[in-house]
């Protein structure tokens, strides 16, 4: 196997650059304490952030199914709705839709919330918005699923469903790993993104300790908890492909 | 009893008037081949005979069943339920296979009668495995179809359409995306299918092999049915100067 070695060369890189930023800004050996304070303090911020990356995966993976099933409808109004959906997903900002979520209910219905709906707003809003993205993968991954593969389905007897779950999705997942892969790891980094509506997650937490201390290694150890929590996914989920391509 | 009447179809794609007024029947135990050049529409009465594609007009029956009658020159299609009943009639096997691609072989071969007609597993692997040893791919059972070669491919898909025990099977061109020697091999499945009285209807390009195995070939031409009759009289004798020329050009 040459693969671990390779492995090890990753993760002994990431461990080196911000070991180099330090010692460049002449921090010496006894801010091992420093740092160990600072990874708990940030720890406390990766509870939060890991809640939403969690959460955000849990619900937008199968609403963007529904969406995807409502894109691909053969009633045309409820096609139109979901394209509008989409683009207005993909083509705003992600900050701004949190803002909206947030602050919705208060100015439109005129509803005040409680604080906690701030973990809520952060969930709904990465969810709709990730939604979006899983769909059009998803649709992408089903229309590469050859017609006659549908065709020989219906000759065989299968009835719609059927041909759906047994022969269409597998063949999906297949083919949209990657880009999902793609998306999982970018939402990682988007989680920090909650901050615009004051959600306490790592990225925000490690903003307030490098405002603190006028120093900026605490963004980098934040940055260093995100590379070496999506080379964990990257690994996961190049298994899992790996498992999925074995019929190819 | 014939297994297949189709009267009178008629299909068009937009302007394009495919088939214009094609009947045939065909009886148990019989050998069709159908030929003719590209455009003729062989290919689109074999959808329409297996409800790929609807009809626009005339009449599918099989066993005396009505899949679609003609009422005032338009195909009305009998419901649901007794569709799913004919469908269990024949079997198709396509040009380009269309194994599913995350089955094993077993698997493509005996998912359906399992969850489809709801027949027992074992009894349907049984029957499967047979179908492989007579196939002569007994051994690559557990194989993924992108793991075999385009003749096994095709075997497999033959094993797949048989495995539901169908009356009748259509071939869409099943030799045509195989080199000559696969060919062979299919060929040589087809007549020994031939030999045990399987009904067939074959849509192909390979007049020796149609001359030899057919009871009947329809030649067709421009969504007509030009000339029909036995093999000898049609590929050797034809009467129809269109037959002729196609003949003499692929000979």
């Amino acid at each position: 196997m040459k693969k671990r070695p390779v492995i090890a060369v990753f993760v002994f890189a990431a461990l080196l650059v911000p070991a180099l930023f330090a010692s460049c800004s002449g921090i010496s050996g006894s801010d091992v304490n420093w740092f160990m304070g600072v990874v708990y303090q940030l720890s406390n911020g990766m509870w939060a952030s890991l809640l939403l990356f969690g959460c955000t995966i849990l619900f937008s993976m199968p609403l963007g199914l529904l969406v995807c099933f409502a894109r691909r409808s053969r009633f045309k109004v409820i096609e139109l709705i979901t394209k509008f959906y989409i683009s207005i997903m993909r083509g705003t900002p992600l900050m701004l839709q949190l803002l909206v979520v947030y602050f919705a209910p208060y100015y439109i219905f005129k509803i005040s919330l409680s604080s906690e709906y701030r973990t809520y707003a952060a969930i709904i809003g990465f969810a709709l918005n990730y939604a979006a993205y899983f769909a059009e993968i998803y649709r992408s991954g089903i229309e590469a699923v050859p017609k006659g593969h549908h065709e020989a389905a219906k000759v065989l007897g299968y009835s719609k469903s059927q041909t759906f779950i047994k022969i269409v999705f597998p063949q999906m997942v297949r083919h949209t790993l990657p880009p999902v892969t793609n998306e999982i790891i970018t939402l990682v980094k988007d989680t920090s993104l909650a901050f615009a509506i004051a959600y306490i997650d790592m990225f925000k937490i490690a903003k307030e300790l490098s405002a603190q201390q006028s120093n900026i290694m605490p963004l980098f150890v934040a940055g260093l908890f995100y590379y070496i929590f999506n080379f964990v996914v990257s690994f996961v989920m190049g298994k899992i492909e790996k498992r999925a391509k074995r019929y190819e | 009893m014939n297994l297949l009447e189709i009267k009178n179809i008629k299909k068009s794609f937009g302007d394009l008037e495919v088939l214009k007024d094609i009947s045939i029947s065909v009886a148990e135990g019989e050998v069709v081949s159908i030929l003719g050049p590209s455009g003729s529409g062989k290919s689109t009465l074999l959808r329409c005979a297996t409800m790929l594609e609807t009809m626009d007009s005339g009449s599918l029956i099989y066993c005396g069943e009505n899949a679609a009658t003609d009422v005032n020159g338009k195909s009305v299609y009998a419901p649901k339920k007794d569709l799913k009943r004919i469908q269990n009639y024949f079997g198709l096997v396509f040009q380009n296979f269309n194994l599913f691609p995350h089955y094993t072989v077993l698997k493509n071969i005996t998912d359906a009668p399992v969850h489809v007609q709801k027949r027992d597993k074992e009894e349907v692997e049984k029957e499967a495995m047979a179908l492989l040893k007579q196939m002569g791919i007994e051994d690559k059972f557990d194989y993924y179809p992108s793991q075999l070669s385009g003749g096994q491919q095709q075997r497999v898909a033959i094993a797949r359409a048989l495995a539901m025990n169908p009356k009748l099977l259509f071939f869409d061109e099943p030799t045509s995306a195989l080199d000559p020697e696969l060919t062979s091999e299919i060929l040589r499945v087809l007549r020994d299918l031939a030999a045990e009285k399987m009904t067939m209807v074959i849509v192909t390009h390979e007049i020796e092999f149609a001359r030899n195995v057919s009871d009947r070939v329809i030649f067709m031409d421009e969504g007509y049915i030009v000339e029909q009759g036995a093999p000898e009289k049609v590929i050797d004798n034809p009467d129809n100067d269109r037959v002729r020329a196609f003949l003499a050009k692929i000979k």
